[in-house]
């Protein structure tokens, strides 16, 4: 018997708050057991300041970034019908980056969140049109190829702006952006993404019973009696959010969205619905840990999250896609 | 008039090319009609049409008096159950969870008694917990059948619910189906065998070019005439000890 989805829940939570823990305590610079009482009772003190302004808003900034992509990425996944389905794989971060590129470049970045609703509206948009493409072809192999089409345009189109674009200044943020991080990310990056993400998981469970219909096909769910285009539209903004709000504040952070959904699947057996709120934790938990080792790697210049979870989750990516091919007997 | 599913002078259009043009069909609560004909005669449009999958460009589809595309998403569930030839599932879930599926509106536990149920009458009880990406497609087919079977639905429709099965399962589905007419459902069924549809149904509506050129009980709807006219064959029915047989060969059959 496979664990439940409920001790799984419980079992991601308390490696959340492990791996949380860790990322606070431990960093660049190491502190003596002193100091760390210090961070503990003396809120004015440098390690406290380090705790708790630098260390604790990142690793809450990765936990929610994860948490988003790792729900986006099981909404798409099963709004799609495709374990291969991903935010960034379909495009859908590239757009979004484009989007923050724009608004960037046009020097939008002195208004608050205009960047960030430039990413949104460019997640929104390449979700629609992933919509649009698989509601009148089947195959999977297809969106796939077609949402490989979206991410080079929006790709292209970013690389244009690096052409065209006078500002250096500009160029290097849009760059940062591309790479993905959570360094120095604040309280404020966090009250800004967290509201996102819990509207983002709202809707998605409200969608979460149209995802379940899904997994019979198309026509079957359209004929289920459950109001489809709506569950359809709220899934898309779900996932259009959720990669929207992680863009926003991180930059593009591939393959958690692909990561999460596959590492918890089998213990919710396969129930896209049911897969929601454990590939959420699974995407935070990654996320945190994997910033923690970004960090903890010794190299001149750190290592970039987006840098690192790409590199662990292309070969992860191929991996999946040898599998789901049998499966689909190519 | 109390026919559940009423089609009149039906036409639709894919992709520009006509596959319904003119058709006409009525099913009685109580009734398993048997829809047959060549491929690309029609069949799957007239059962998405009814499934309100197909919008017509002339004609009506009834469901229950109501026109089938302004009835409700769920009144429309309620009304007629689609089980398409198509058995894809996306993901690894276990059969019980797709069965279940039949009841959406239903809470979880009444669901998944139902989806017991269902599985039970398809003779698919012990496959309850296994996954579906772990059965044969013989196994998938009853276990998308008692989902179809567990949404209760007035009316049932059904499209070549039988195609690869081996024939122990195409008899018991057939049965099944059969059974659900007794108890009073409206069963629309697309079949390519037609010894088969013969001895289920208890009329057959033969299809050509997107009308229902036939329709009659089950020996009067395939004449000869109809048999060569539709299908190309020089065919005629023997008795046979289980129902009528089919003695058929193709009318232009290439010399040995």
């Amino acid at each position: 018997m496979t664990r439940g989805p409920g001790q799984l829940t419980i079992l991601l939570s308390v490696a959340i708050v492990v791996a949380a823990a860790l990322a606070v305590l431990f960093g660049e610079s190491a502190f003596d057991a002193a100091q760390l009482g210090q961070a503990f009772t003396d809120a004015s003190s440098g390690p406290a300041e380090v705790l708790w302004a630098v260390r604790a808003p990142r690793a809450a900034t990765a936990l929610m970034v994860g948490a988003a992509l790792g729900l986006s990425g099981a909404v798409m996944q099963g709004l799609l019908r495709n374990p291969l389905a991903d935010p960034g794989v379909l495009g859908v971060s590239a757009v979004a980056a484009f989007g923050a590129a724009v608004a960037i470049v046009l020097g939008w970045a002195a208004l608050p969140g205009a960047v960030e609703t430039a990413a949104l509206l460019g997640a929104g948009m390449a979700g629609g049109l992933l919509v649009l493409f698989s509601a009148r072809v089947r195959s999977p192999e297809a969106l796939i190829l077609f949402g490989v089409a979206v991410s080079s345009f929006a790709g292209a189109a970013t690389a244009l702006i690096f052409n065209l674009s006078p500002s250096p200044i500009a160029l290097a943020e849009v760059m940062s952006w591309l790479l993905g991080s959570v360094q120095n990310r604040s309280w404020v990056d966090v009250a800004w993404v967290a509201p996102a993400v819990l509207a983002s998981a709202v809707l998605a469970a409200f969608a979460a019973p149209g995802l379940r219909m899904l997994s019979l096909g198309e026509e079957t769910a359209r004929t289920s009696g459950l109001p489809m285009a709506r569950l359809r539209l709220l899934a898309l903004l779900a996932a259009a959010l959720g990669t929207g709000a992680a863009v926003a504040v991180a930059g593009v952070i591939g393959f958690v969205g692909l990561a999460a959904p596959h590492l918890v699947r089998t213990a919710v057996r396969g129930d896209p619905a049911r897969l929601l709120l454990p590939s959420a934790l699974a995407g935070g938990l990654m996320l945190v840990v994997a910033d923690l080792l970004a960090r903890m790697t010794p190299t001149d210049q750190e290592l970039k999250l987006g840098v690192f979870t790409a590199l662990v989750g292309a070969p992860l990516f191929a991996l999946i896609a040898w599998r789901a091919a049998r499966e689909w007997r190519l | 008039m109390n026919a559940f599913l009423a089609m009149w002078d039906a036409e639709a259009r894919l992709g520009g090319r006509p596959v319904l043009d003119g058709a006409d069909l009525l099913v009685e609560p109580g009734e398993l009609v048997a829809l047959v004909g060549p491929n690309g005669a029609g069949k799957s449009s007239l059962i998405r049409a009814f499934a309100g999958l197909l919008p017509l460009t002339g004609g009506v589809a009834r469901l229950s008096g109501d026109d089938v595309s302004i009835v409700s998403p769920r009144a429309r569930a309620e009304r007629a159950a689609y089980l398409p030839q198509e058995r894809r599932i996306a993901w690894n879930l276990p059969a019980v969870e797709v069965a279940a599926l039949g009841a959406p509106f239903l809470a979880p536990d009444e669901a998944l008694q139902r989806a017991r149920r269902a599985l039970d009458e398809v003779e698919a009880g012990h496959l309850v917990d296994r996954g579906v990406a772990e059965m044969s497609g013989g196994e998938r087919a009853r276990v998308l059948l008692a989902r179809a079977l567990a949404t209760e639905a007035q009316a049932l429709l059904v499209d070549e619910p039988i195609a690869g099965l081996d024939p122990e399962a195409q008899l018991m589905v057939l049965e099944r189906l059969r059974a659900r007419a007794r108890a009073g459902q409206a069963v629309l069924v697309s079949l390519h065998d037609l010894p088969l549809a013969a001895r289920f149904a208890d009329r057959v509506a033969v299809m050509h070019q997107g009308r229902v050129v036939a329709d009659a009980s089950p020996l009067q709807a395939l004449t000869p005439d109809v048999m060569e006219q539709v299908f190309g064959l020089n065919a005629r029915w023997v008795e046979g000890p289980d129902g009528p047989l089919l003695s058929a060969g193709r009318r232009h059959s290439a010399p040995d």
